[in-house]
């Protein structure tokens, strides 16, 4: 009963966490021995078939793993392509954070660690840290940024009622990359009875790696689901991009599919000038934030800008390390959905499907609903649906009174 | 020799403890903060590091940060960190170390950093996010230049990675005597004493102790297992208070005195 284990170890970076000239490990001196440590401990357990056995147990019988694949027939007719939806809503805790947050919390727990830190941006990653602590019996502390906790106050009570201590993180730019600045520096004081569970496929090495791991259940599923259902592979694998977690998932399976397109969706914002989005590919050069080199959002002193998307998931400075090399290879491409999009694509699905996306994954429909008739009729194409909105329902509602009253 | 390593051959030579102090360039402004640096060196620091201010210092607690942010308001970035180096190297005469973040140095690009850097007499260089197995183009770089690259030790580096910095790095070593970030402690803790002793086991290279010193007893602590101790968010929060005020220098310079006391 070791399937989760054989997903593992099939496309690891150079052994300094390199993926090109992506990655690596550029931490501050007191993190070498812990980040060493967990490396180490990563590999064992990611061969050892009782973690294997374990994490699969949990991804099935408590996160409500596989998830469906859905064919959005009124939306496909809308769009004009044949559209699929990998339903990551429909986990346990409501988006694909969970398989992430499972995967560290059980290797935590092997690590004899008896405290969980976490960032969180849109709360999910937070609440979904949050229940694998709850779960495993282990300490969790949160740290959010008040803009954030403001965005996305129905997590932060989610988060409380499952027992975790939710920080406020009141410096810069009061969203994800300073909640992550102050999980680094929780991390940095007590290493040794703490792990940091860190979100997305960012960071120093292993991080991106292992969470792109915990995450690969998504595109595994999913290849086999779209096979199934229509008999082929699809024409293009589509998910949002902030930090990339759900996006490297679910494009890991196709990687070597090459006929496969492999398209990344960033917040574009406002408009793509500085400060007002969060395209890093749009705007960015390459750059070291927050212990990996990668593409970041910077301005002419190197010092990271400030970014703005309507979704809290999305609104972050930097990408995940393999995602800024799989657009160097030519194998992904990645284009930016804006806030007015995402909006109205939050909308249709909910009219046209009945279901109602996070904003984030809303901005990988959005290009869909833009794209699908450059693709064809009969193209099919596989979209990441990351999370549900049941968390931004009420700031959509906020912004479409706003919207109307702007009109009237 | 490099101005850093005759430094601390002569502090060995008087048997004396040298103190390395810490500002944020640019707080509360560059040109206050050059009249600080002059102020430091008058007051008889040993070392001046100065720090580059960065949009996310990690690494560093709220003292530091909150410099940071000032510094930041205030204008300042690394071309114009190294302009008033340059402008007050003549009038000083301890070495200086830029602390920096990695990012704003690989933003202006590591040979026009080296180029400008020599130039204004930066005598060292310690990068906070690129430890010795990042940072090997760095410290070639630095080395052409012969500009020291400091690295890091902490309570949690294992003998093998003191062997490595020891060995790839130049002019002193600065160890973190207790984990967490930057700040001010009220007391030392054993594991300074511990880190002091494991280092002195492999190499004989100087040794700079800090993170949370604030007080002459703590530098004289410091002096029973190390070369030099490190005063950085302490004096950092000398200059907050004092930031807005005409007494801002003789303040400083009192604290200085008062630390070698």
């Amino acid at each position: 009963m070791s399937e989760a284990a054989n997903w593992f170890g099939r496309r690891d970076p150079d052994a300094r966490g390199y993926y090109g000239s992506f990655g690596g490990r550029f931490v501050p001196e007191t993190l070498v021995a812990p980040i060493e440590a967990l490396e180490r401990e990563y590999l064992a357990a990611r061969s050892d078939p009782v973690f294997g056995a374990e994490l699969l147990r949990l991804l099935l019988h408590y996160a409500g793993r596989p998830t469906p694949l859905w064919h959005a027939e009124r939306l496909s007719d809308a769009c004009g392509a044949r559209i699929f939806l990998k339903r990551e809503d429909l986990t346990h805790t409501g988006a694909h954070k969970i398989n992430n947050a499972l995967g560290q919390a059980l290797l935590a727990q092997r690590m004899g660690k008896t405290r969980i830190v976490a960032e969180t941006g849109a709360g999910q990653h937070g609440v979904a840290s949050a229940t694998a602590c709850a779960l495993l019996g282990l300490e969790c502390v949160v740290y959010m940024g008040t803009e954030d906790m403001r965005r996305q106050a129905l997590n932060v009570f989610r988060m409380r009622l499952l027992g975790a201590t939710v920080e406020a993180v009141d410096s810069g730019s009061r969203t994800l990359k300073d909640a992550i600045n102050e999980a680094m520096r929780d991390w940095v004081a007590r290493p040794a009875d703490t792990h940091y569970l860190l979100g997305s496929a960012l960071g120093p090495h292993p991080y991106p790696l292992m969470v792109r791991e915990f995450q690969s259940v998504i595109g595994k599923e999913a290849r086999r689901q779209i096979l199934e259902q229509t008999g082929r592979l699809p024409d293009a694998v589509i998910a949002c991009v902030g930090g990339g977690s759900n996006a490297i998932g679910i494009f890991d399976a196709f990687i070597e599919d090459k006929a496969v397109r492999l398209i990344g969706v960033e917040a574009g914002g406002e408009s793509i000038t500085a400060g007002r989005h969060a395209a890093r590919f749009a705007g960015g050069a390459a750059g070291v934030l927050q212990g990996t080199r990668t593409w970041v959002l910077q301005d002419e002193h190197g010092n990271i800008e400030a970014t703005h998307s309507v979704s809290a998931g999305l609104d972050y400075a930097a990408v995940g390390p393999e995602h800024a090399w799989l657009r160097e290879l030519g194998r992904a491409e990645y284009f930016h959905a804006s806030d007015a999009e995402a909006l109205d694509a939050f909308q249709e699905l909910a009219r046209l499907e009945g279901i109602l996306p996070a904003l984030e994954s809303a901005h990988a429909i959005a290009y869909v609903r833009r794209a699908a008739k450059a693709f064809g009729r009969d193209a099919v194409l596989l979209v990441n649906l990351s999370g549900r909105g049941d968390k931004d329902v009420q700031s959509v509602e906020q912004i479409l009174e706003e919207r109307r009253r702007v009109a009237d | 020799m490099s101005r850093i390593k005759q430094r601390f051959a002569d502090l060995r030579a008087n048997k004396r403890t040298g103190l390395v102090t810490y500002v944020t360039a640019g707080d509360p402004d560059v040109a206050r903060s050059a009249e600080i640096l002059r102020r430091l060196d008058r007051a008889g620091a040993d070392v001046l590091e100065v720090g580059v201010p960065f949009s996310d210092p990690l690494a560093d607690g709220p003292v530091i940060q909150r410099a940071t942010e000032r510094a930041l308001a205030a204008g300042t970035t690394l071309e114009k960190v190294l302009a008033m180096i340059a402008g007050v190297r003549a009038d000083i005469s301890a070495p200086v170390v830029i602390f920096s973040y990695a990012n704003p140095i690989l933003r202006m690009g590591l040979d026009r950093f080296v180029t400008e850097a020599k130039a204004a007499g930066v005598d060292g260089v310690l990068t906070l996010d690129m430890p010795p197995e990042e940072g090997e183009a760095f410290r070639g770089a630095f080395a052409g230049a012969g500009i020291d690259t400091i690295f890091l030790l902490s309570p949690t580096t294992s003998v093998e990675r003191i062997r490595r910095a020891s060995t790839l790095g130049s002019g002193f070593l600065y160890g973190i005597s207790r984990l967490g970030v930057t700040g001010v402690r009220e007391s030392l803790d054993d594991s300074a004493k511990d880190l002091a002793g494991r280092v002195r086991a492999e190499t004989a290279m100087p040794l700079a102790l800090g993170f949370g010193l604030s007080r002459p007893e703590h530098v004289r602590a410091v002096g029973q297992w190390a070369d030099a101790a490190v005063v950085g968010s302490a004096l950092v929060k000398v200059i907050a208070e004092h930031g807005q005020s005409a007494g801002l220098l003789d303040e400083v310079e009192r604290y200085v005195q008062w630390l070698r006391s």
